[in-house]
């Protein structure tokens, strides 16, 4: 871009010259012609018509898409819902509320969310190894760019692969066991078999995952703290602990009210690294993992949406809570 | 100003999705069916190992050979169930002649497959019609067929010190401790893969009671788990096998193509499987180095008054879509795959001509003198009852969730013990009974 408007001239300071030559005569490009149109024809209404559309058009692909790729979906679902549908063919029956009855009935559909407690403190543990790192990485660190590509890489990796990759670092005999047994740690539990164990398996899994999200924007948050308060506050002679309790902390609250956010919808939601990894079986099934099943192992499509609904509904809800009491408070740091 | 905004922007919104799907709808609308073996069709299947290694390729070349005008093209899908289960929602978007997906039930088998005839007639000809027979009318026809039962490595099973081959539970059990002793893991469930555990057990409901219309009982039974059923021998078997630990180690991370090689070379002793895995076992046995006919078959280890039986299904089925444009050279596809193409024969399957003899691998169960029982046609108005049982009560026969967690009760990883579990299925599944008697 810039070669097409510089190249042909041969002064380097053309783009001052362009700006006066066009006040004296301004081209006609579209946008001039829009401000002129109305002087020329009176009343504000009447400007031309391709002229009034033109923020419309421009918005017209992108709201298109939207609305055709996700509310007219979510919308669909919501309608399956209060259906009994199966999955296949005509809707037969409207059942109206019978599916949220099921929901809110049966203890085998919501028994599942203890399974998310185990990644919610997953969460914790995650966003607290992200903030460490993100902290020390903050300040002028050896090798501080290598570090941070280390710990944000494993976000980048496709899920299903992270998945496959850790069934086999569990696998018994596998890399893990293999590494233990180089510390005399003979006798492993196995990993995933373990109904006891499976769990803190995923979600450790999950953990080394999103750390490096939660780590960049942190991280991202941190940077954008003003150099001088640093300065200020080793002028006044604060140590890294109360400059992070006093400067960083307070600087990037919002940021990590966002991540609780995404650490508790996250958790209710847990799909793909269980998916992958034990397919649900063995006590490790997760609310997602149950509607799935319900909508194309049972064929309760009507049941599966009503559940679906459900999860969006105590998300919100989740969030909702999260945001009365935790208020968005300004911060300021002078 | 407002409001005309929002209308234009809703209509702009309008122009572009009605753009968008008329895009999608905009097929191909041939020249109506002729009658005649010509044009194009396409063939949906889910054998891609099979496009690999050329086979449909020389398939589709005799066909053509013999039907000059007509040209097939052949689609193997590696998620075969859940992808073509998806694509039924668009008319002309599941080729002409594809396998029924097992997912569509046989209520809804009118609104996808043309009818193929009665199943009164096609009877002379041809067997395993049941499981696509609706109201006397036939909507597929079966590739082949497989008998049921129990997959063995005949070497093992020796080195055991196993002469005769169990008839009972109890004796399959005893077998499975004296294969333990050798150190090979006796009895393989693949439970991370899961598919083995669903169909490949419910399929032998009939064998243990003689009884060809078991399915048809069980959905009627508010507590199958009972003594004396079909499901409870075998859901029985299972949970007694992992409860003694006569199954693989960690359950979580068995696979089953590496379980192929560990069967042939002798670190698995048995899997429940139908017949159609014979041959993908002979050639994991030949590619391994081992001897093919280490991978032996029997019926599963019951008997009936020292009767044993083996029930025999059809494998997948063909079906013809509804929409087909072009369903004459569909159907002749589809007989020539049947009658001419001789797939059965180098598959191993039975043959879905009844004429037609037993393949060489089963040799083993008419020299034991076992009875091949085909599974009956549930009655009419019935004919999705099992299936609808299973997916209102959530215990899914078909697939592999409740064995799942059989399996963790059994080994301990979940609470309860075998009468607990049995009693909680028992509760699901009579009060779907209950709910579909209704």
């Amino acid at each position: 871009m810039s070669v097409s408007t510089t190249g042909p001239d041969p002064v380097g300071i053309s783009g001052p010259l362009h700006g006066v030559a066009s006040l004296e005569d301004p081209p006609p490009t579209r946008a001039n012609r829009a401000v002129r149109a109305p002087r020329r024809s009176g009343p504000a209404g009447s400007k031309p018509l391709i002229s009034r559309f033109t923020p419309y058009l421009f918005l017209v692909g992108a709201v298109g898409l939207l609305l055709l790729l996700t509310y007219l979906p979510a919308a669909n679902m919501i309608w399956y819902s209060f259906t009994d549908w199966n999955g296949l063919g005509r809707i037969e029956n409207v059942v109206g509320f019978d599916n949220y009855v099921e929901v809110f009935t049966n203890p085998r559909i919501f028994s599942v969310f203890g399974v998310s407690l185990y990644y919610f403190v997953g969460a914790f543990v995650q966003m607290a190894l992200a903030l460490y790192f993100a902290t020390l990485l903050s300040f002028s660190t050896k090798f501080s760019n290598f570090f941070r590509g280390v710990i944000f890489f494993p976000y980048l990796i496709n899920g299903v692969a992270i998945g496959f990759v850790f069934l086999y670092l569990f696998q018994p005999d596998g890399t893990l066991d293999t590494v233990l047994s180089w510390f005399g740690l003979s006798d492993p539990p196995q990993w995933l078999g373990d109904a006891s164990i499976a769990n803190y398996s995923l979600a450790g899994t999950s953990v080394w995952r999103y750390t490096g999200l939660n780590f960049v924007l942190f991280l991202g948050a941190i940077q954008s703290i003003p150099g001088d308060l640093y300065e200020a506050a080793e002028l006044d002679g604060a140590s890294r602990w109360q400059q992070f309790t006093n400067i960083i902390f307070p600087g990037i609250r919002r940021i990590i009210g966002l991540s609780f956010i995404l650490a508790v919808a996250g958790a209710l939601s847990v799909f793909e690294i269980p998916f992958i990894m034990t397919g649900g079986a063995n006590g490790t099934a997760t609310f997602v993992i149950q509607t799935l099943q319900t909508a194309f192992s049972y064929r309760q499509v009507g049941l599966a949406s009503a559940m679906a609904v459900v999860l969006l509904a105590i998300v919100l809800v989740v969030t909702w809570i999260q945001r009365k009491l935790f208020p968005d408070e300004k911060v300021d740091l002078t | 100003m407002a409001s005309r905004k929002a209308i234009v922007g809703l209509a702009a919104v309008a122009a572009a999705t009605l753009l968008l799907t008329s895009c999608a709808a905009g097929g191909t609308d041939d020249s109506g069916d002729s009658g005649e073996v010509n044009g194009d069709i396409t063939f949906l299947t889910n054998r891609t190992d099979l496009e690999t290694d050329g086979t449909w390729d020389e398939y589709v070349a005799e066909f053509e050979e013999k039907y000059p005008d007509a040209m097939v093209k052949v689609e193997a899908i590696t998620n075969y169930e859940d992808d073509v289960k998806t694509r039924l929602s668009t008319p002309n978007g599941y080729g002409d002649v594809l396998l029924i997906p097992n997912g569509v039930s046989p209520d809804q088998y009118a609104d996808f497959f043309e009818p193929l005839g009665d199943a009164a007639d096609l009877a002379d000809t041809y067997q395993f019609l049941a499981p696509k027979t609706v109201d006397g009318t036939q909507y597929g026809l079966a590739l082949g067929g497989n008998a049921n039962g129990v997959l063995y490595n005949t070497e093992v099973f020796a080195d055991a010190g196993i002469t005769d081959l169990p008839t009972t539970p109890e004796e399959f059990l005893t077998d499975l401790e004296a294969i333990k002793a050798k150190g090979v893991t006796p009895l393989y469930t693949n439970y991370k893969d899961g598919w083995p555990l669903g169909g490949q057990w419910t399929n032998i409901i009939g064998a243990v009671t003689g009884d060809p219309t078991a399915q048809t009982v069980m959905a009627h039974d508010p507590a199958p788990w009972t003594e004396g059923t079909d499901i409870y021998a075998l859901d029985s078997l299972l949970f007694d096998a992992v409860n003694q630990g006569l199954t693989e180690a960690d359950p979580l991370t068995t696979n089953w193509e590496q379980s192929k090689g560990d069967f042939a070379t002798g670190k698995i002793g048995a899997m429940v499987l139908g017949s159609w895995a014979i041959s993908q076992f002979q050639a994991a046995a030949t590619d391994a180095g081992a001897d093919p006919s280490v991978v032996g078959f029997m019926p599963f280890p019951t008997n009936l008054e020292g009767q044993q039986y083996a029930t025999v299904a059809g494998d997948y089925f063909l079906g013809v879509n509804k929409n087909s444009s072009n369903k004459a050279t569909a159907e002749a596809w589809m007989n020539w795959l049947i009658e001419d193409s001789g797939f059965t024969d180098t598959q191993g399957m039975i043959s879905a001509i009844k004429a037609a003899d037993l393949p060489e691998n089963l040799s083993g169960l008419s020299e034991s003198g076992t009875e091949l029982l085909e599974i009956a046609a549930a009655p009419a108005g019935e004919e999705s009852l099992f299936s609808d049982t299973a997916d209102l009560s959530q215990v899914d026969v078909w697939g592999n969730i409740y064995r799942q967690k059989l399996i963790d009760v059994a080994r301990g990883q979940a609470d309860g013990d075998k009468k607990s579990f049995f009693a909680q299925l028992n509760e699901q599944w009579g009060a779907a009974v209950d709910e579909l008697a209704e």
